[in-house]
C-alpha cells in the first residue's frame, strides 16, 4: 500500500527544480573546484579539461550526494552528469560530460550497475564513439545483498563507486593511459564489496511522500541508494549485532586473504548523525579485525546517500601497495580533500 | 482505407498516449513506489508532454519523422530506464516506418514489432522478466495474429489491448528479473510492474485512436 501522505519539510522552491537549484548552490559554495554548466546539466572541474589527461566521468540519479557531483575536482572526476532524483541522467548529459572531459586521451565512464544508468551510458558511449572519442566503461557492482544470477540485472553499484572514482581519478591524474586507468578501476571493482542497512525511508521532492513506510522497531537489510526497500525486513537490533552482520555479509563474499590490509568506508545514508556513524564504525572496526583483516585506511561520513534516509552502508576494499598509493594521492573535491 | 495510418492518425495516437500517461501519472508512480523508486509516472509524464510539444512544433512531419521525433525527445527528457527503453521503441518504429508516408495496418504492426525487438535488446529483457515487454509482446502477437486472420485494425487493436492488459496483470505473480524491482527478489511478487502498466496505456491509446471504430473520435 502507498504510505499515507505526510507533510514534506524540505528546503525547496519548486520541487521540480530541486536538482538544478542544488547544483547552483554547489557551484556557489566551491567556485575554485567545480563549475555548473546549466545548459548541459553537468558539473565540470573548474580548472579542466586538463590537456593530455584521460578524462574521468561518472553520473547517476541525484539524491545520493555527494556522489557524484561532490567528487568533481583535481584527483577525482573531470565531469559528472546528475539525473533527476533517483533517475539516471540522459545520454545528452553524459555525452556533454564526455566532451567536456576529453582532450584526446580518451574518457573513462564509471557506471553504477543500475538498469537505467547502464543503458543511458551505453547510448552516450555510442554517440561519443561516433564523434571520435575513445571511451572505456567500467561498471561497478559491489552490492552483496543482491544475488548475481545469470539473466538478472545483477548487483547494484554502491559505495565501491566512490573508491573507484578516487582511485581511477588518481591514476588519470598521474598521466596513465586510458587502458591503464580502466584496468585499475576494474581491479577495484573486483576487490570491493558493500552492504547497507536502512532505518527509515526517504522522501523524493517531486513525489512529496516517503517511498515506503517502516513499522516501529523494524529495519531494512540490504538496501540500495534510492530509498527503496531492501532484501529483507527484520526487527531492530543493537549496533554490535548489526556490525557483525554487515561484516559477515561483506567478508563472506569478498573472501580477502588472511591479514589483508583493507580500506573500510562507512557511509551514512544522509539522515544518520555523525555520532551514530562513529558508534557503528567502532563496532565495525573491531569486527573487521576479529575477522582477520586490517583496516589501514578508513572513511566515515556521508559519501553516497539516499536523500535523508537513516541508515548506513559498509564498503570494504582489499588493498595492495598500488591501490594504497592511489588512494593516498592528492585530491581536492567538495566532499573529499587531502594532500592539496 | 480507414485502416490507413497517416500523420494525423499517428499524432492522435501519440497525444492520446500523452493524455493517458498524464491522467495515470500518480497511479504509475504509486506502482513504482512499491517495487521501484517512485518516479515512473512523473518521468513518463515529463517525457510525453515534451514529445507532444515536439510533434506539435513540426506540423509537416511524415509518420517516420514523427516517430523519430518522439523517440529522440523521450531519450533526451525521461532518463532512468524508461527513457532509453521507450526512446528505443519509437526510434525502431521510425526506422521500420521509413520515409514511405502513411502506414497500412500491417506496416504499423511490423513497426511496433520492430520497436518491441529494440526494447528487448536494449533492456536485455525476455517475456516473463516482469517488465514492459510482458505487456507489449502479447499485444504485438495479438495484433499480428488478428491482422493475419483478416481482422480490421480496430478489431486487432482491441485484441491487442486485451492481451496487453492480461500481460500487465500477470506481472503481479512474477519475480522481477530486470530493473530496480529485481533487487527485491521474492518481495517483488504481488506487485504489478509499472512499465507493463504504461506500455498497456500505449496500446489502449492506439485502440482508441487508430482504425475504423476510432474514426468518430480521431
Amino acid at each position: 500500500m502507498l504510505p499515507t501522505a505526510t507533510p514534506m519539510r524540505k528546503f525547496l522552491n519548486d520541487p521540480g527544480d530541486a536538482v538544478r537549484d542544488s547544483l547552483v548552490g554547489l557551484a556557489a559554495a566551491h567556485p575554485g573546484v567545480l563549475r555548473y554548466d546549466a545548459a548541459n546539466g553537468i558539473v565540470v572541474r573548474a580548472d579542466g579539461p586538463v590537456p593530455g589527461k584521460v578524462g574521468v566521468v561518472s553520473g547517476g540519479g541525484s539524491g545520493c550526494e555527494p556522489l557524484h557531483t561532490g567528487f568533481v575536482g583535481p584527483g577525482m572526476l573531470d565531469a559528472a552528469a546528475p539525473g533527476q532524483v533517483f533517475s539516471s541522467p540522459v545520454p545528452d548529459q553524459i555525452l556533454a560530460a564526455t566532451h567536456a572531459a576529453d582532450t584526446g586521451a580518451g574518457v573513462l565512464h564509471i557506471v553504477k550497475n543500475f538498469t537505467g544508468e547502464v543503458m543511458n551510458f551505453e547510448m552516450a558511449a555510442e554517440l561519443a564513439a561516433d564523434d571520435g572519442v575513445a571511451v572505456e566503461a567500467v561498471v561497478v557492482n559491489d552490492d552483496v545483498a543482491v544475488l548475481d544470477r545469470p539473466g538478472t540485472a545483477g548487483r547494484r553499484g554502491l559505495g565501491g563507486t566512490v573508491l573507484v572514482e578516487k582511485i581511477a581519478g588518481a591514476a588519470a591524474e598521474r598521466g596513465q593511459a586510458l587502458d591503464a586507468v580502466a584496468a585499475v578501476a576494474r581491479r577495484v571493482v573486483a576487490r570491493v564489496r558493500s552492504f547497507g542497512v536502512g532505518l527509515s525511508s526517504c522522501t523524493p521532492p517531486v513525489a512529496g511522500r516517503p517511498i515506503f513506510t517502516l513499522p516501529d522497531g523494524e529495519i531494512e537489510l540490504g538496501i540500495g541508494i534510492s530509498g527503496e526497500p531492501g532484501r529483507q525486513r527484520v526487527p531492530l537490533r543493537s549496533a554490535r549485532e548489526l556490525a557483525a552482520l554487515m561484516v559477515d555479509e561483506v567478508l563472506t563474499d569478498l573472501a580477502p586473504a588472511p591479514g589483508a590490509p583493507v580500506l573500510a568506508m562507512l557511509s551514512g545514508m544522509g539522515g544518520t548523525p555523525s555520532s551514530e556513524l562513529h558508534l557503528l564504525y567502532g563496532e565495525l572496526d573491531r569486527c573487521l579485525r576479529e575477522a582477520g583483516v586490517e583496516p589501514v585506511r578508513r572513511l566515515v561520513g556521508n559519501f553516497i546517500t539516499s536523500l535523508e534516509q537513516s541508515g548506513a552502508a559498509l564498503t570494504v576494499l582489499e588493498l595492495d601497495d598500488e591501490l594504497i598509493s592511489l588512494w593516498d594521492a592528492p585530491v581536492h573535491t567538495s566532499a573529499l580533500r587531502w594532500g592539496m | 482505407m480507414t485502416d490507413t495510418i497517416d500523420s494525423p492518425a499517428l499524432r492522435a495516437w501519440l497525444h492520446e498516449f500523452a493524455r493517458r500517461v498524464a491522467e495515470n501519472s500518480d497511479h504509475l508512480t504509486a506502482l513504482d513506489s512499491e517495487i521501484g523508486d517512485a518516479d515512473h509516472g512523473s518521468n513518463m509524464d515529463r517525457g510525453m508532454a515534451a514529445a507532444a510539444a515536439a510533434i506539435d512544433s513540426d506540423p509537416g512531419a511524415e509518420p517516420g519523422q514523427l516517430l523519430k521525433l518522439v523517440g529522440r525527445t523521450l531519450v533526451s527528457t525521461v532518463g532512468g530506464a524508461a527513457g532509453p527503453l521507450y526512446g528505443t521503441l519509437f526510434l525502431r518504429m521510425a526506422a521500420a516506418a521509413g520515409d514511405a508516408g502513411p502506414l497500412d495496418a500491417a506496416g504499423f504492426a511490423k513497426a511496433l514489432h520492430a520497436g518491441l525487438d529494440g526494447v528487448m535488446v536494449r533492456g536485455r529483457a525476455e517475456v516473463g522478466d516482469k517488465t514492459m515487454v510482458d505487456a507489449l509482446a502479447p499485444a504485438v502477437d495479438a495484433l499480428e495474429g488478428e491482422l493475419a486472420a483478416g481482422a480490421a485494425l480496430d478489431v486487432a487493436l482491441a485484441a491487442a489491448t486485451t492481451a496487453a492488459a492480461a500481460g500487465r496483470d500477470a506481472t503481479a505473480d512474477r519475480v522481477a528479473r530486470k530493473g530496480r524491482a529485481s533487487y527485491l527478489g521474492e518481495r517483488s511478487i504481488g506487485h504489478q510492474d509499472p512499465g507493463s502498466a504504461s506500455a498497456t496505456l500505449l496500446v489502449e491509446a492506439a485502440a482508441a485512436t487508430l482504425g475504423t471504430a476510432a474514426d468518430g473520435q480521431a
